[in-house]
């Protein structure tokens, strides 16, 4: 269980790291972050980079920042520094409450926010937040840089929009309304392992109505997505049990279910139910103080 | 009392003193297998087909490779059984010719680092025809099954049949028959540490020092010195520090034998540390198994004849030393359990399959039985409209000794009182309106019992009675003093987690009189240790530790002796204690190492009365004796996602003696928790071409500290007539009871929808799919 031989590259700047992925990209040149997937990929020889850009080394790219609006979240960004709220804003108490689900303390502290992105599996909690909330992902190349919508993004099983030149510099999220409510939930069958699904929902209430709802649901497919159906559902209606039962339903029958050995397409949508009726359940219950 | 301490009176046997392995295990100081560097690291290429003929494995240009064909005269490994119609099914140390599962070593490389190894491994090519091959056990048992081995046409290696005198006319006398189907998936035992060796040439001795992590140093050697046909005392097998066996590690490892074969042959040294993925592929797997099981029981819910089918996969080959009759022929001896059965019919087959070798892991089908029949029990009670407690009540043994519908003597236990100390630690009468009031809010818990016992410390007998080529049992230690004053004891059995380095010394300083710091345990190296057959089966400190204590009692009486004639008292007056020999009564005095010196450095006082040096030699070959636990379970189910979460875990239990009752706690809970696994977590997955699926931690999933609940523990101490220090073995009685309590604790939440589950692992998955098949919505 050691990687095939590799070369290390450590740039210092971005520019640097850009050109450096141009040159070795065609040779199966990667970006390592955290490497908290890449690298048991490595040792498992199941991915065998000739190269790899450490971007660690690059000063102010583990920085999370706020311009009032939205959210920068840059290239190395680790889960931990979401452990306690980024910004005085509902996203920040979001962002909280899912990055305790992702894997075990020791990986938090290494792994980052972008590359789960980057690395694109499909239970990836950062995954359904960016598709959930519409985040926008900035790549950067030496033929120069693009804003890439997450509904764009995401494109298969540990498959992007981003091409192999590309460094995924930063990631967007706008900030939720000031009376946004939102609910989140997941299912694994230990603590810290990948989600076998997962549900965020995000509203606001006027007049005891549901407006703006986000269904985004996880693990269940091969990208997490928003689901119309179940936000549909939810639109201009009291939060009430019933209502989230539907809401659950309609998710459970949008969704095209990832089947394997474990989990066949009747346990996935079973699943999928549970945790979207959870995770609304839980938007009512808790207020988060911000 | 045979030691004394100054004011309180009391032995270092029955305290929970620290252990004194651990300061240097918990800092980093350790020493395995792993931390050795050698000129060679090997890596094995493995079969990726299940069933195939080998064309040819090229290796790059350059590369150094070592094929079966390299092997002349290296015998294969071949374990014996003469009884039980057993097939002797043979396994090359390299494949040869043919492979028979998916991880089964084709070919070594060799090279400069493990890194390098397993460049070299990633670019040889492997030319095999698949064939076709059955990975179910019931499967390979139908008539169109291809064979795994000619020798065993059918794929029965191995077949048990027992049918006591009478059986027909009390089945027929039967009020009601309770029967069900189990079925327990494959495991693998996950030791923190995977398999490791290292084989290197001593150009001085022209000796070979084989250092591994193993559990069964000696027959290690034994082994491979019969294998490769060499003199036992040109090999030298070192068990270092080493991270868990649970059994996995005392059968013989065909990479084990390769590297002492390159070391010879090569005059070097070669390492090689198995990787995880490696583990959980080619170590070796247990627990798969069916079991069809019917009680025939009286109108008073009375247990009257017990009716078992057991058909357990041992994968492609037979496991050295204990032969794949392990599981079928355990399993058979001691399903009937804790309950007064008369009468008992059993089949009980071990067949091949195109899968990982089967071995011991810890509970050898002791897990899987006592699953059956605690589930028989609950089903039984439900028919009657009785509580689980009340029909284990009227059917445990309750007088001892007791011998067996199988033959087996059960020494003196405490079955009725584990059960009724558990039952009131559940309180079921407050547990039940509890349950009730959850149920109205949709919350469903359940409660479930497990009560066994299990053989433990058996000698020599026991094996000879499985017909084993190879009777291991019975175990020898060597306790000396020094002119110092300080104590060795230098033992053949060769612990590895379980504390022995301590309850030893507790066991040795209460006979010599000196604190158990001023003890050191030899073992692990068959250059200082006395031949002895390691650590397995609940048995060092019953056998290992009969033997220390015979050895220590000679010690002890040479001491008196000497202690006799120094300080002129009669030797029934002389005390050994707090470092010191004393006269009853007197304030005379002298202290040990005094008389450790006199020993060596004085003996010409002794006017040829008594032999000179204080070392003296302990051997101990018991019959064996039975420990008994009931473990009750509390879980909650939630029906929508079929997740068991554990709210309580309950053990009454009873080892006999305690020597350290801390380290008796750890074992259960290390037990307990691996049962967890069993019961809901851990499964091996082949599909149905014999491709392991579950070949990283990631998909094979022991329960993490965050699944196991606090353990709620109490101990009885039912001294044992069969046990030299009164302690019976409790390394595997944790894993035994758990799954079991927690599969019945899962039926009874589930209760009220009318399913079951007879399946290990109880997954969520399964479980949905039972509710939601009984129309449960998520």
């Amino acid at each position: 269980m050691k990687p095939a031989p590799f070369i290390r590259h450590v740039p210092s700047t971005i520019a640097e790291a850009v050109a450096m992925l141009a040159e070795v990209a065609p040779q199966d040149g990667r970006i390592l972050a955290g490497g908290q997937s890449l690298v048991p990929i490595m040792a498992f020889r199941l991915a065998k980079p000739a190269h790899l850009v450490d971007i660690n080394e690059i000063a102010g790219l583990e920085k999370v920042t706020c311009d009032g609006r939205t959210l920068f979240i840059r290239a190395c960004a680790r889960h931990a520094a979401f452990h306690r709220p980024v910004v005085d804003n509902p996203l920040g108490a979001l962002l909280a409450t899912v990055a305790k689900h992702i894997a075990h303390y020791p990986i938090r502290l290494r792994g980052t926010f972008c590359g789960s992105l980057a690395h694109a599996d499909p239970a990836s909690e950062w995954c359904l937040v960016a598709a959930t909330l519409d985040a926008t992902i900035m790549a950067k190349s030496i033929r120069g840089e693009r804003l890439i919508a997450a509904n764009e993004f995401f494109a298969g099983i540990m498959s992007t929009a981003l091409r192999e030149d590309e460094l995924l510099v930063e990631t967007r999220l706008p900030l939720l309304a000031r009376d946004a409510r939102f609910g989140f939930n997941e299912f694994s069958r230990r603590a810290g392992d990948f989600a076998m699904s997962a549900a965020l929902v995000v509203y606001r209430l006027h007049d005891g109505k549901i407006t703006e709802a986000r269904v985004g649901v996880g693990g269940a497919e091969a990208n997490p997505r928003r689901l119309a159906e179940a936000e549909a559902v939810l639109e201009g209606q009291t939060p009430a049990a019933p209502l989230f039962r539907a809401a659950a339903e309609a998710a459970a029958a949008a969704i095209d279910p990832l089947e394997d050995h474990q989990i066949d397409a009747e346990y996935r949508r079973d699943l999928v139910r549970a945790v979207v009726r959870r995770a609304l359940e839980s938007s009512v219950r808790v207020t988060h103080p911000c | 009392m045979t030691a004394y301490t100054k004011g309180s009176g009391a032995t270092w046997v029955g305290r929970s003193i620290r252990r004194l392995e651990d300061p240097a295990l918990v800092t980093g100081r350790g020493r395995f297998t792993g931390d050795l560097a050698a000129a060679h690291w090997v890596r094995f290429v493995r079969s990726p087909v299940a069933s195939g003929r080998i064309g040819s494995i090229k290796a790059p240009p350059g590369a150094w490779i070592v094929t079966a064909g390299d092997l002349a005269g290296v015998k294969p490994i071949r374990p014996m059984l003469h009884k039980f119609a057993y097939r002797p099914v043979a396994q090359p140390i390299l494949a040869e010719g043919v492979v028979r599962f998916v991880g089964e070593p084709l070919a070594a490389v060799i090279a400069a680092s493990r890194e390098e190894a397993e460049d070299v491994a990633d670019q040889v090519i492997a030319d095999i025809s698949a064939t076709a091959a059955v990975i179910d056990c019931r499967a390979a048992l139908e008539t169109t099954a291809p064979p795994i081995h000619a020798q065993a046409p059918g794929n029965v290696v191995v077949e048990g049949i027992v049918k006591t005198p009478g059986f027909d006319d009390a089945w027929n006398g039967a009020y009601q028959v309770v029967a069900l189907e189990t079925r327990s998936r494959r495991q693998n035992a996950t030791p923190l540490e995977p398999r490791a060796g290292h084989a290197a040439f001593d150009a001085t001795t022209g000796r070979v020092t084989l250092t591994c992590a193993t559990q069964m140093p000696h027959l290690t050697r034994t082994a491979i010195a019969d294998i490769l046909g060499m003199p036992e005392n040109q090999l030298r097998v070192i068990a270092p520090d080493v991270g868990g066996g649970f059994g996995q590690k005392m059968s013989l490892a065909p990479e084990y034998v390769l590297l002492v074969w390159l070391a010879r042959r090569h005059k070097s040294s070669f390492a090689w540390t198995e990787d995880r993925r490696e583990n959980l592929i080619a170590a070796f797997h247990a627990r798969d198994q069916y079991i069809s099981l019917q009680g025939a029981f009286d109108a008073h819910a009375k247990i009257i004849a017990l009716k078992a089918d057991i058909v357990t996969n041992v994968g492609a080959y037979s496991c050295y030393p204990t032969t794949c009759g392990v599981e079928p022929l355990m399993a058979m001896a001691e399903l009937p359990g804790p309950y007064d059965v008369r009468h008992y019919e059993c089949r009980a087959r071990g067949v091949l399959t195109n899968t990982c070798t089967m071995a011991p892991y810890r509970g050898v089908s002791r897990p899987v039985i006592t699953f059956a029949l605690e589930r028989l029990m609950d089903k039984a009670a439900k028919r009657f409209d009785l509580d689980p407690v009340e029909i284990r009540r009227r059917n445990l043994i309750d007088a001892f000794p007791y011998r067996t519908a199988t033959g087996l003597e059960y020494d003196q236990a405490s079955y009725r009182q584990t059960l009724e100390m558990a039952a009131t630690l559940v309180d079921l009468p407050a547990f039940r309106a509890r349950q009730k009031q959850a149920r109205a809010q949709n919350r469903h818990l359940g409660v479930g019992f497990a009560a066994f016992c299990e053989r433990t410390g058996y000698g020599s007998p026991a094996f000879a009675a499985r017909g084993m080529d190879i009777t291991p049992g019975w175990e020898t230690a060597v306790v000396s003093v020094d002119p110092s004053g300080f104590v060795e004891a230098r033992v053949g059995t060769s612990p590895h987690g379980q504390g022995l380095r301590t309850t030893l010394a507790q066991i040795i300083a209460d006979e010599i009189g000196v604190s158990p710091d001023k003890v050191s345990i030899v073992h692990g190296d068959t250059d200082r240790a006395p031949y002895g057959w390691g650590t397995f089966a609940s048995r060092s400190l019953v056998i290992g530790g009969g033997a220390t204590l015979a050895a220590a009692r000679k010690v002890r009486a040479k001491l008196v002796r000497i202690a006799s004639h120094m300080l002129e008292a009669a030797p029934e007056d002389i005390l050994l204690g707090d470092g010191e020999a004393r006269v009853a009564g007197t304030d005379r005095s002298l202290p040990i190492a005094v008389l450790a010196r006199e020993a060596y450095t004085q003996t010409h006082r002794f006017k040829g009365e008594i032999d000179p040096g204080l070392a003296e030699q302990g051997t101990y070959d018991p019959p064996g004796t039975f420990s008994n636990a009931c473990h009750a379970a509390v879980v909650e189910v939630d029906i929508e996602t079929g997740r068991v979460k554990l709210e309580r875990f309950i053990v009454a239990e009873d080892a006999g003696r305690l020597i350290n009752p801390m380290i008796a706690d750890g074992q259960v809970h290390g037990g307990v928790a691996q049962g967890i696994g069993n019961a809901l977590f851990e499964e091996i997955v082949y599909d149905e071409t014999g491709n392991i699926l579950t070949s990283t931690l990631a998909d094979y999933l022991p329960p993490t500290a965050r699944e196991i609940p606090p353990i709620e523990l109490q101990h009885l101490e039912t001294a044992s007539p069969n046990s030299l220090t009164q302690a019976k073995g409790l390394g595997e009685g944790g894993a035994i009871g758990a799954p079991a309590a927690v599969i019945n604790a899962l039926n009874d939440a589930l209760a009220p929808f009318g399913v079951e589950i007879n399946e290990m692992p109880a997954t969520p998955q399964r479980i949905r799919a039972l509710l939601r098949n009984a129309g449960v919505p998520s």
